[in-house]
């Protein structure tokens, strides 16, 4: 008899990634998943790995990381002084749940 | 037909009394409205604001008062915050968000006279090549409404190209200003990184993002970016170098100016009409002066590759703030924390931002952060080491923006790969954080072909002057798609 898993995976190359790696990945970025978009995302997050797999072909053994892109860009600092105003309601009339200026949230520790 | 006058034509016209402002706003609210059900180039419509702003400004003119766009109609890209405006970034995440402040950009143009007509779509925090991503729905390219705009400032392009306003703030980060602004047939800028002010500019990737802006002529395009460019100290990556007066420095000619032509970019994936336009375009600059020479820069074609790690890991990290808590939607009924967090953004998020959180999410986690993400900024270094090499011998590179013209809308939906390749030639300026800009340069089956100028570092005068030179010596900047000419 044939083995089909064994002819199956001939056809079609495994994926870069396993559907447990994007589970844990969507875990650690708080992200929802639907369990039919799984093998959605597991395919093309598996393509884009492979795209990136071409930085392999360079040779960067000799050269340091770009953070950024401007050559002695500093982080700027400024003098340790009170400028703002407390503009709390104005900037909490966009959130979705507030009372007495807090942040409304489920109850986090049991 | 106010609308075929350039920005330019604008300003002066108002200043001179030929018209009003009320008048001109009234006239692009018009073709705004009639232009949303066959383009969508909008998400929010400022009418009552603008109309009293308009106002506003020729009181100003009358009294002899009023900045350099004083009255002078413009959009802004939907991810610009406008105080009391909602500002959505084309998504479900932001839809209900009322922004409390103005970002720099906006506050700038305002205070130089513009006047907001509205907020325009744009793939989802940025996003796309194409504006489909949108959670208000694709916008359509007015040269065929089949065929998408560009993105991710595809709303800005196509407002501008069908000329419902004179110009526009966009945003690019791999090419989301000149990509939209080839397939468009219109002039877009990117300036140099820290050039122009991020703060109240919703981040997507931190090293990468640069505002800028839309017009139908390099002129129009240097009027508006002076008035929008300068250093802000809202904004830690804002850098403080004068800006020029881009307007003066316009007409100098093009003898001497040497111009690079990227061998890299002459590839397979060009198409050969599009090649054509852009090598027709060359001639132009010639015979304008311009000595010609072809330069190469070997690590360029790991554009993609470096961005599709740098830009994921920067925007996993931007878009940690959208969990629920202080903004933004919430998911209805979370059970706990966890619940509040992966809801929320699992149902504020399209498909195409999940997609780039995840990778960026995989690429800076433990075990992957060295074979990834500093392997990428290592090359990002030898990208950005190419361009410094050519550019002791050339002052300017050219190129095409886009490998093609402007594509169906769902063509190049089902594999994220070749919506990724439509940028190959433009993320390199974003990696090395030079200015850049896209000029029509002709057409291929009827659609606009662009041309793309880039470089060093602080050099938009330079770059604008070599696009204005062209734009005096041709008219495919004036075309514009006949529904709306």
């Amino acid at each position: 008899m044939y083995d089909f898993a064994l002819l199956f995976s001939f056809a079609f190359p495994p994926m870069s990634l396993t559907r447990a790696q994007i589970e844990s990945i969507a875990h650690l970025a708080r992200l929802e998943l639907e369990p039919a978009e799984i093998p959605v995302y597991q395919d093309s997050l598996s393509r884009i790995i492979d795209l990136v797999g071409q930085l392999d072909r360079a040779d960067t053994a000799a050269v340091a990381p770009m953070a950024h892109p401007l050559p002695g860009l500093t982080q700027r600092l400024r003098p340790d002084e009170v400028t703002e105003e407390d503009r709390h309601e104005c900037y909490q009339a966009s959130a979705p749940q507030v009372a007495a200026g807090l942040y409304l949230v489920p109850k986090v520790i049991e | 037909m106010i609308h075929r006058n350039s920005l330019t034509q604008l300003a002066a016209g108002l200043r001179a009394g030929k018209f009003s402002s009320v008048e001109l706003v009234r006239e692009y609210l018009a073709r705004i409205e009639a232009s949303q059900p066959s383009l969508n180039a909008f998400i929010s419509i400022t009418g009552a604001e603008a109309l009293a702003a308009a106002a506003a400004a020729d009181r100003e003119i009358a009294a002899g008062r009023g900045g350099p766009l004083a009255g002078v109609p413009i959009g802004h890209k939907d991810l610009f915050c406008t105080a009391g405006v909602r500002t959505t970034c084309g998504s479900r995440m932001l839809g209900n968000f009322v922004s409390p402040y103005d970002a720099t950009v906006v506050a700038k143009l305002k205070a130089a006279g513009a006047i907001t007509l509205g907020k325009l779509n744009m793939d989802e925090f940025a996003m796309g090549s194409s504006n489909e991503t949108s959670y208000y729905g694709p916008v359509r390219n007015p040269w065929n409404t089949d065929l998408v705009p560009g993105g991710s400032s595809g709303g800005s392009a196509a407002a501008v190209a069908a000329r419902l306003v004179p110009a526009a703030t966009a945003t690019d980060t791999g090419g989301s200003i000149r990509q939209p602004a080839a397939l468009c047939g219109i002039t877009g800028i990117k300036p140099t990184y820290g050039r122009v002010s991020r703060f109240g500019m919703i981040a997507f990737a931190s090293s990468l993002d640069q505002g800028g802006v839309l017009a139908t002529s390099a002129q129009d395009a240097a009027l508006v970016l002076r008035e929008m460019a300068g250093f802000d100290p809202k904004d830690s990556t804002s850098v403080d170098v004068p800006v020029p007066d881009y307007g003066a420095a316009l007409d100098a000619p093009l003898a001497g100016v040497k111009v690079g032509l990227i061998r890299e970019f002459i590839d397979e994936g060009l198409d050969r009409e599009n090649e054509r336009r852009i090598r027709e375009a060359l001639v132009v600059l010639e015979r304008l002066g311009a000595t010609l020479r072809e330069v190469s820069l070997p690590n360029l074609p790991l554009s993609v590759p470096a961005y599709y790690v740098v830009a994921p890991a920067e925007c996993s990290s931007n878009l940690a703030r959208y969990d629920g808590v202080r903004f933004g939607h919430r998911c209805k009924d979370p059970r706990d924390l966890q619940d509040l967090y992966r809801r929320s953004r699992g149902e504020g998020f399209g498909a195409e931002v999940k997609r780039r959180i995840m990778t960026g999410t995989y690429v800076l986690s433990a075990g992957y952060y060295d074979a990834y993400y500093l392997k990428a900024q290592r090359v990002r270094q030898l990208i950005a080491a190419d361009f410094k090499r050519v550019f002791g011998e050339v002052d300017v590179l050219v190129g095409p923006t886009s490998p093609t013209a402007a594509f169906p809308i769902g063509a190049k939906t089902d594999d994220p790969i070749t919506m990724y390749l439509n940028d190959i030639y433009t993320i390199g300026a974003n990696l090395a954080g030079l200015p850049a800009m896209s000029v029509p340069c002709g057409f291929v089956g009827g659609l606009p072909v662009g041309l793309q100028i880039v470089g060093p570092h602080f050099a938009e005068g330079r770059i604008l002057n070599v696009a204005h030179r062209y734009q005096l010596e041709t008219d495919w900047h004036l075309k514009a798609p006949e529904r709306f000419a």
